[in-house]
């Protein structure tokens, strides 16, 4: 099997080196190729593999451990007594609901939004599209960063319709809300054009046949493109599925009520005045093991979406 | 009698027509109200956004405040560059981070690329350990890292030991010289998984074919990476260079988390500087002209990026 998949690198050194027998530097490529990657890989977990083992010792332990290699090993007072005091110092729970809650309603309504106007960009002749194309591809240019600031002033006044004693009343803003955690997200300029690009690959002939049959375009879109589309969905489902989870920035200016903040801004908790890092250890692994089970489990969808992202070129 | 043919003929071209324009007018309908939903939100939380960030950097607007902006001219950007020192700084600092890791993580990520591209056993999984560190939240990553970094902190134990005691490092973080350099490791570690997906994909595209006619005619494997790789990943290249650029500008998370911009704002960022006068010291209209300044620089160095990457086809 390796025989016939003989990577290019080992081969080009056959040639090179002719008299040497083949199949001995083939074998020498192979090793040095493992030789590099393991300790490539090393250098890629060390920081992780040192997070998990500290979550379950004791702060002076910890301490203790770091000159030696006991620092990667779950040896001496292990315990999972660092996770309760997580969960005595701040409300894991509401957090991790919170973090779920908005992570699945941006995820899930930009699938709906996003790909209903990548139906309409692609796949429906109208007058202005091009235009509207244009200006949704110009958008992608414009970093959060340089709107995050202008952003708080204007959904802080924001108005929000409140039916109060029979009249119907504005209230003053957005701030501190779950609405304006989600709705700004769920629009999102790269994830129509990616659904623009994938639909406009499959046949049109399908959307003719259908309107023969008398469907209307709704019909089309949900029953015969989305059922068709189900990599495009995936690829978008996880590019907006790392930044809803790991929001910081936005949450930080404008969510103040503890109830509402998600897991990234509970990290704050943890560093007043004396820093307890086992319990650091803990909720940060805490945070991190659902993101890493679904990147394993998705492993293979995740890898093919991001070089999605980049084909685009 | 005679007269009813010609009716008839003259009818139906135009009932063909009338049928026709119902159609597209019904496609018209379907397209705009299929683009709405997103059209609005694009409207309401980036475009509008954009206008306020542009109209209030000419105003000396404050978050909270009971007076209304008032018109101030250019003096926002006057005093940026003569009256606020920090942000000079931070404008070198984000142009040194960005000149460091732009390069070294591309190269990196395309030498990871490269070196998991062989047909070898269990590259799949090496792949899956390099990319581990991108699905873990910047904001976990930086708190780690923060930690790892102490003066009594793991990498220093771990360079105490390699160097067997010679050098012990120092305290990075709160070193002027060394903090900016210890989270741009850091931020190449984290990210560099991401690119490396990116050129792995780009490098699929590239034929066998090509490498085998390469190696028929005797190429060297550093010839064959010049005169068939290189070329061939010409596309992703401009892709990689234009993320890792903005990615690079937009530095904040691991200021905030890690440094605050210390010691001495020898790591403050525009958009760290922005956002602590925005949002901290409540300076909106301060805070909107450093983004107006942040958002040309992004545009002018992906237009030239992208003008330099295209003469070269």
């Amino acid at each position: 099997m390796t025989d016939t998949l003989a990577p290019p690198a080992r081969s080009r050194q056959n040639a090179r080196r002719a008299p040497r027998s083949a199949a001995t530097s083939r074998r020498w490529g192979v090793v040095a190729t493992y030789v590099a990657m393991s300790l490539l890989a090393v250098v890629f977990l060390f920081p992780l593999v040192f997070m998990f083992v500290s979550s379950l010792k004791p702060d002076a332990q910890i301490l203790q451990d770091i000159d030696s290699p006991m620092a990667f090993l779950p040896v001496g007072d292990i315990s999972l007594d660092n996770y309760f005091g997580v969960f005595d110092r701040v409300p894991v729970a509401q957090f991790m609901f919170n973090s779920v809650l908005v992570t699945v309603l941006t995820v899930g309504l930009g699938l709906v939004v996003n790909s209903m106007a990548g139906f309409a960009l692609s796949r429906l002749a109208w007058r202005g599209r091009i235009v509207v194309l244009a200006v949704i591809i110009a958008t992608l240019i414009v970093p959060f960063e340089t709107i995050a600031v202008p952003m708080v002033y204007w959904v802080a006044q924001l108005p929000t319709l409140v039916f109060e004693g029979g009249v119907l009343k504005y209230d003053f803003g957005w701030l501190n809300t779950y609405e304006v955690q989600i709705v700004p997200f769920i629009a999102n300029a790269f994830s129509i054009f990616l659904f623009t690009q994938y639909f406009s690959t499959i046949p049109k002939s399908l959307d003719e046949a259908a309107r023969i049959d008398g469907a209307s375009w709704f019909g089309i879109y949900r029953r015969i493109i989305v059922p068709l589309s189900g990599p495009a969905f995936a690829t978008v489902a996880i590019l907006t599925f790392l930044p809803a989870w790991n929001q910081y920035l936005w949450p930080l200016m404008v969510v103040q009520k503890e109830n509402l903040r998600p897991v990234m801004v509970g990290m704050q908790y943890f560093f007043q005045l004396n820093t307890a890092w086992g319990e650091v250890m803990a909720y940060t692994s805490m945070i991190t093991i659902p993101v890493l089970v679904v990147f394993l489990v998705f492993q293979r969808a995740f890898v093919s979406s991001i070089a999605a992202s980049g084909v685009k070129g | 009698m005679t007269v009813t043919p010609p009716t008839v003929a003259a009818e139906t071209p135009r009932r063909a027509l009338h049928r026709l324009r119902t159609s597209r007018g019904r496609q018209a309908w379907a397209g705009w109200g299929m683009i709405a939903p997103a059209a609005i939100l694009l409207l309401l939380f980036l475009v509008i956004p954009v206008i306020l960030a542009f109209t209030l950097s000419f105003t000396n607007a404050r978050l909270i405040s009971p007076n209304p902006p008032r018109f101030v001219g250019v003096d926002n950007f006057i005093r940026a560059f003569t009256a606020d020192p920090v942000f000079v700084q931070s404008i070198g600092n984000t142009a040194l981070f960005a000149l460091v890791v732009v390069p070294v993580q591309a190269g990196l990520g395309l030498a990871l690329a490269v070196l998991v591209n062989r047909r070898l056993r269990g590259t799949t999984f090496f792949r899956v350990v390099f990319f581990i560190p991108v699905v873990t939240s910047i904001v976990v990553v930086s708190i780690l890292w923060k930690f790892l970094y102490r003066e009594d902190g793991l990498v220093n134990s771990m360079i105490d030991a390699v160097t067997f005691g010679l050098w012990s490092g120092t305290d990075w973080l709160n070193d002027p010289s060394t903090a900016l350099g210890a989270i741009i490791v850091m931020s190449i570690w984290q990210a560099v998984g991401f690119h490396m997906i990116i050129w792995l994909s780009g490098l699929q595209t590239i034929p066998e074919e090509l490498y085998e006619a390469a190696r028929m005619d005797g190429a060297s494997p550093w010839r064959q990476f010049t005169n068939v790789t290189w070329p061939g990943l010409r596309p992703t290249m401009v892709f990689v260079l234009v993320t890792i650029t903005i990615a690079a500008l937009g530095l904040f998370v691991q200021i905030d988390v890690m440094t605050q911009g210390g010691p001495q704002g020898a790591t403050s960022t525009i958009v760290f500087h922005a956002v602590r006068k925005g949002y901290e010291q409540q300076e909106i209209g301060y805070a909107a002209a450093i983004s107006l300044i942040f958002f040309v620089a992004v545009l002018i160095i992906a237009l030239i990026q992208r003008r330099l990457t295209r003469e070269k086809d």
